[in-house]
Parts: C-alpha cells; structure tokens; sequence
C-alpha cells in the first residue's frame, strides 16, 4: 500500500521540461500581444459602433466566450484543413489563443473605453489635439490602465488554458509531462512538477505584466 | 467495417454526448457550489491557520490548469490503489476546481458588505453565525447570484477538458466521430454549436442579473 514517491525520475527529464516551459511562455508572449491588438479592434468598432465591424465583433465575441477553447483548437486544427486550410499545430495553437483572448479581451477594453467620460474627449478636442493624439492618449491609455488588471488575469487564465494545446501535439509543457510520464511510469510525480511549474509560470506572468503595466500603460503616473 | 453516418446518425450521437456534458456539468457546479460553501467559512472565519490554508487551496486551483488537476486527481486516486473511472475523476476534479472559484467570488461578496455592518450587529451582542445568518449573508447573497450564473459558464466548458481523461461527454464524441467520418468542420462546428446552446443562455442571463442588481441597489 505504501507509495515510494520518486521525483528523480522527473528531474532526469529536466531539459524537456524547461524547453515545454519556454514554449509555453512563447506561445502566451505571442498570443498575448496579438489577442490584446485584435481586442483593441474589437473594443474601438463596439465602443464607437463602427460599422458594419461593430455587429461582426459582437457575434464574434458571443460565439468565442459561449463555446470551450479546446473545441476552438480542435475546430481550427481538423476542420479548417477540410475547407483547405492546412495548419501546422503552433500556427493552429497560435491563432486560437488569439482568437479566444481577443474575444475576452475585446469585452474587457470595451469597458474601459465606454469609462472615459465624453468631457475628456471635447476637452482634448478643444485643446487641438488630432484624433490620433485623442485616441492614443486620452482614450487608449487610461482605458488601458482602468482594465489592466483584469487583462492581466485574462491573459494568465488564457496561458492555463493553452494547456490543451498538448492535444493537437504542440509540444508545450503539458506535451511534455505527458511525453514523461508515459517514459518513467510515475505519473503522480510528473503532473504535480509540471501544476507546479505552470503555478510559477503564472506567477512570473502576473508579476511581469504588473511591471509593463505600471512602466508603459501608466507611465507618468499622476496618482 | 464500413459504417455510414448520416447527418442525423451524428447529431444522434452528439446529443447523447451533450447530456452526459450537461450531467457532469451539474454534478461540477452542484458539488463545486456545496464544498464552496465550506472552503468560503474555513477562508473568511476566525482561525487563521485555516484561513492561511484556504487561501492556499485558491490559489492552487486557479494558478494551475484544470487539464493538470483532473489528471493528478486520475492519478493521484490510482495511486492508492484505487482504480477511479474517468467520469468519477472528472467529476471530482471539476468539483474541487469549482469550489475554489466560487468560494473565491463569494469571498468578493461578503467582503463588499460594509464593515459598519459587521459592528452594528456585534455591538447587538450577536454570535459570528447570527451575523452571517441574518445580517451579511441575506446581503451579500444579492450580489452573488450574477458572478455565480457568470461561473456557471465556466463550468460548462470546463466539462470539455474531461474528454481529455477519456470521459464521454460532447468533445471526446465529437472526436470519435470526426475519425469516423471524415467529417471534423461539419462535427466540430456542431459540437461548438451544442455549447453555444448551453452556455449563451446561461451568460444572458448572468448580464440581465447584474443589471438588474446594479440597477436597484442602493450604493
């Protein structure tokens, strides 16, 4: 009945584990910074109802945040070559991480441009400032630093979730313990390195979005 | 073997899928609701040991992903000798993972009853359970209902990943018929359209109940 437990047989793994972390931090970094573009987008046309993209982003938001990500993934990865489409896994992983994060950062961007009160934008339009100047500074930035917390946990719940990708054998850090554990036999062992690994991974993502956050979005803070 | 699937052959077995998706689904939220409930006592009452371990307990579930819980629970089961079925895993690694948000948005709740509150009823000589009864939870219970039908979302298409393990449900039937027919855009497109009918719902929902809320309250 006694269980020996032996992480040895992990850490004689140690290298796949580190280059299934890195893929794992590569894919968030890229799909982080392309979702939160798209969501951008997606939050200007809803915002300001430009159309027709404000209906088009709409459906695509209901759609993305009603169905699971695997089922995205799976859809991208085997239904779209059907139509002629053929990805490989990281190009497949990649875009639904963006689509997925896009819809949900969309939302989130959303509320923080509809929070900018209209007497900020007649007051910087009255200053002769241009419609870019407007848009970057009194509208992007401070909708940015309203929401960036809760972007930020969007993006950590999205670098989870890309845990799934080990399905469509992107060889991420999940593909890994599984490549491990069916190796060494200790399964028990591998899966909590790696929820453990995944913990610190979240935590280092967290904490280096509060940096970008408090160094590039807030900037000259005011408080 | 040479078997034709008609259109209707797949749907048939899609909604045989989307039930046991829907099962496991309320067993999750259901459960997940039950022990949340216990894990919100232990993390906002008077021992702070348990408080510093719940707290512990939260982060753990939501800082690692749901796939890595319900295969240290497949696991970690078997290791005592125990050999669990799929749906059981899945079920109690959906359970765990779902009363560690819950209790987490409850949390949010209870703590967004003024402080005022908590004197004005213990200076009425009221125990720490009287309070809950009587004075904070009927309040915070309000502000709970729209995040916990939020959650429930949640929940829902967390039931996906059990698929993973082996489980059954809509996804992994989804994946068997897509090998078997050659069919994944047509499948996997019907599949998110199962989810879409669950969750869009439930998300109409959770927006009507917080503007509602929003809209009545006092502060």
């Amino acid at each position: 009945m006694a269980y020996h437990f032996d992480f040895i047989a992990v850490w004689e793994y140690r290298e796949q584990l580190a280059t299934g972390a890195l893929h794992t931090l590569g894919l968030i970094a890229v799909g982080a910074t392309l979702g939160v573009s798209l969501g951008t987008l997606g939050a200007v046309s809803r915002a300001w109802k430009i159309k027709p993209f404000d209906k088009i982003f709409t459906v695509y938001v209901e759609a993305i945040r009603n169905t699971p990500f695997l089922v995205q993934l799976f859809f991208i990865f085997f239904g779209l070559p059907a139509l002629g489409v053929k990805l490989d896994e990281w190009t497949a992983a990649i875009i639904a991480m963006v689509v997925n994060l896009g819809a949900y950062s969309t939302e989130i961007i959303r509320a923080g441009i509809q929070a900018i009160p209209r007497g900020q934008i007649e007051a910087a339009s009255s200053l002769a400032m241009t419609r870019a100047q407007i848009f970057r500074h009194i509208v992007l930035r401070p909708a940015l630093q309203k929401v960036w917390p809760a972007l930020t946990s969007q993006v950590v719940i999205v670098m989870l979730g890309s845990s799934v990708c080990s399905q469509i054998s992107a060889t991420e850090l999940t593909y890994a313990a599984n490549f491990i554990q069916s190796r060494n036999f200790r399964a028990f062992e591998t899966y909590i390195t790696v929820a453990l690994m995944y913990l610190v991974l979240a935590f280092c993502v967290r904490w280096l979005l509060n940096k970008f956050g408090s160094h590039f979005v807030n900037g000259r803070k005011t408080t | 073997m040479m078997t034709e699937f008609t259109l209707w052959d797949i749907i048939r077995n899609l909604i045989t899928g989307l039930e046991w998706t829907v099962g496991l689904s309320l067993t999750a939220f259901l459960l997940g609701g039950a022990v949340g409930l216990l894990v919100l006592t232990a993390r906002i009452g008077r021992f702070p040991w348990l408080q510093k371990a719940m707290k512990g307990y939260i982060e753990l579930f939501q800082g690692t992903p749901l796939l890595m819980q319900l295969f240290l629970v497949f696991f970690g089961i078997s290791l005592m000798g125990i050999d669990v079925p799929a749906w059981l895993a899945a079920a109690i690694g959906l359970t765990l993972f779902t009363s560690a948000y819950l209790a987490e948005i409850w949390r949010g709740c209870v703590e967004a009853i003024p402080k005022g509150q908590w004197e004005a009823s213990s200076s009425l000589a009221m125990s720490w359970v009287e309070q809950m009864r009587y004075v904070v939870l009927p309040q915070a219970l309000r502000i709970a209902i729209a995040p916990t039908v939020g959650f429930s979302v949640q929940v829902v298409k967390g039931t996906s990943v059990a698929s993973i393990i082996g489980f059954a449900e809509l996804t992994k039937t989804g994946g068997m018929l897509a090998n078997a027919t050659f069919k994944p855009f047509l499948v996997f497109g019907l599949v998110a359209v199962g989810y879409f009918i669950l969750c869009y719902p439930l998300s109409h929902f959770a927006m009507r109940l917080e503007r509602k809320y929003r809209g009545s309250s006092s502060h």
